[in-house]
């Protein structure tokens, strides 16, 4: 008996230690090519990477107010490019992040950023219909519009392509990645957002990075 | 122990047949064109109403409802070719976003796929013939 209990105690004991190993040392890598800069902290010469950002932006949102940067001040969150009448990728894409926005539905730490790249249709209006028809009842995930090179533009620093292009269904082609930002405005994971199993990392994903910045 | 031997293979028997008792209904050939269905279903249709038909929120209907398949059976291939647009109503809730056709598939590409929708999603036993497809598209309105 005293056996069982020592090797049971000794199992969890080994078991909390791995998984506290697993916790605060697992962190998400940051994205992009970094610029090395040289500087001198206390009279030493210290070599500092420097990380692609995104930069200040200023859109229009589903409720026809202008949405900065300041808005994902302190929180992590997760941005990606669509348009409401898309007949291919979004629907999936969509419909996929929507089980993110549930499961930390009114978590103050995160929110959800998708840019319109249908600059003539998607007025905010439209914009509005969209979200409350895919069940989005607060301000946590934000749909915007804005000019197509302010938006096309963004879509470059957060690594997604899109272009417009009659050749395509829809009259515009991009990538359905979803991409994790942190409150340093830093890449920190990109998932495509077709696929069940890069969604479900980007779940696990995300519980990895609120740890980072509790 | 020949008895519970039995027994065992017995009950493997019955478990198998009530698993795939559902199947039984279905005719080889109409088995055959939900077949091929699922797979431009995967290709034209997923995308907005799902793997198990489940729609998306308000945006686009689910197509599980039995009474809408039902009742508007002699209208599924026009929807599918050409499209619709207007409100309608499915299971009880309202929609109202225009749904853009498949043109590029050919008649009996759509007596494929209303097939799998039909039987997987709806209750449906029989399969869309060619002729009948041919015959629905002549009265799209």
């Amino acid at each position: 008996m005293k056996k069982i209990v020592g090797l049971a105690s000794f199992t969890l004991f080994a078991g909390l230690l791995f998984q506290s190993c697993d916790n605060t040392e697992r962190k998400l890598p940051i994205l992009g090519e970094a610029t090395v800069e040289k500087k001198m902290v206390d009279g030493k010469e210290v070599i500092d990477s420097i990380y692609p950002t995104i930069p200040d932006f200023k859109f229009l949102n589903q409720d026809s107010v202008y949405i900065t940067q300041d808005f994902f001040k302190d929180k992590i969150y997760v941005a990606n490019f669509f348009f409401t009448h898309c007949p291919s990728i979004c629907p999936t894409m969509q419909r996929n992040l929507l089980k993110a926005y549930e499961k930390y539905k009114n978590n103050p730490k995160i929110a959800f950023l998708s840019h319109s790249i249908d600059f003539k249709y998607d007025q905010p209006h439209v914009l509005k219909d969209y979200a409350n028809k895919l069940g989005i009842d607060n301000d946590q995930w934000q749909f915007v519009m804005g000019s197509k090179a302010d938006i096309y533009g963004i879509s470059e620093k957060y690594l997604v392509y899109t272009k417009e292009d009659a050749s395509v269904p829809g009259g515009y082609d991009h990538s359905g990645y979803l991409v994790i930002i942190d409150p340093e405005r830093r890449l920190r994971g990109a998932y495509d957002g077709t696929n069940d199993e890069q969604v479900t990392k980007l779940l696990e994903d995300l519980d990895v990075i609120l740890n980072e910045y509790r | 122990m020949i008895y519970k031997y039995l027994t065992g293979i017995l009950t493997l028997i019955l478990a198998l047949n009530l698993l795939f008792s559902c199947n039984n209904k279905l005719s080889v050939q109409t088995m055959q064109y939900a077949t091929i269905g699922q797979k431009l279903y995967v290709q034209h249709c997923q995308n907005c109403h799902g793997a198990k038909g489940e729609g998306l929120g308000k945006l686009y209907p689910p197509l599980t409802d039995q009474k809408f398949l039902e009742e508007n059976r002699d209208k599924l291939a026009c929807i599918v070719k050409n499209g619709m647009a207007g409100e309608i109503v499915v299971n009880g809730e309202k929609f109202n976003q225009a749904m853009p056709g498949v043109p590029s598939l050919t008649n009996i590409d759509v007596a494929y796929v209303l097939t799998y929708i039909t039987t997987y999603f709806g209750n449906s036993t029989t399969h869309f013939t060619q002729e009948e497809v041919i015959q629905m598209l002549k009265d799209c309105r």
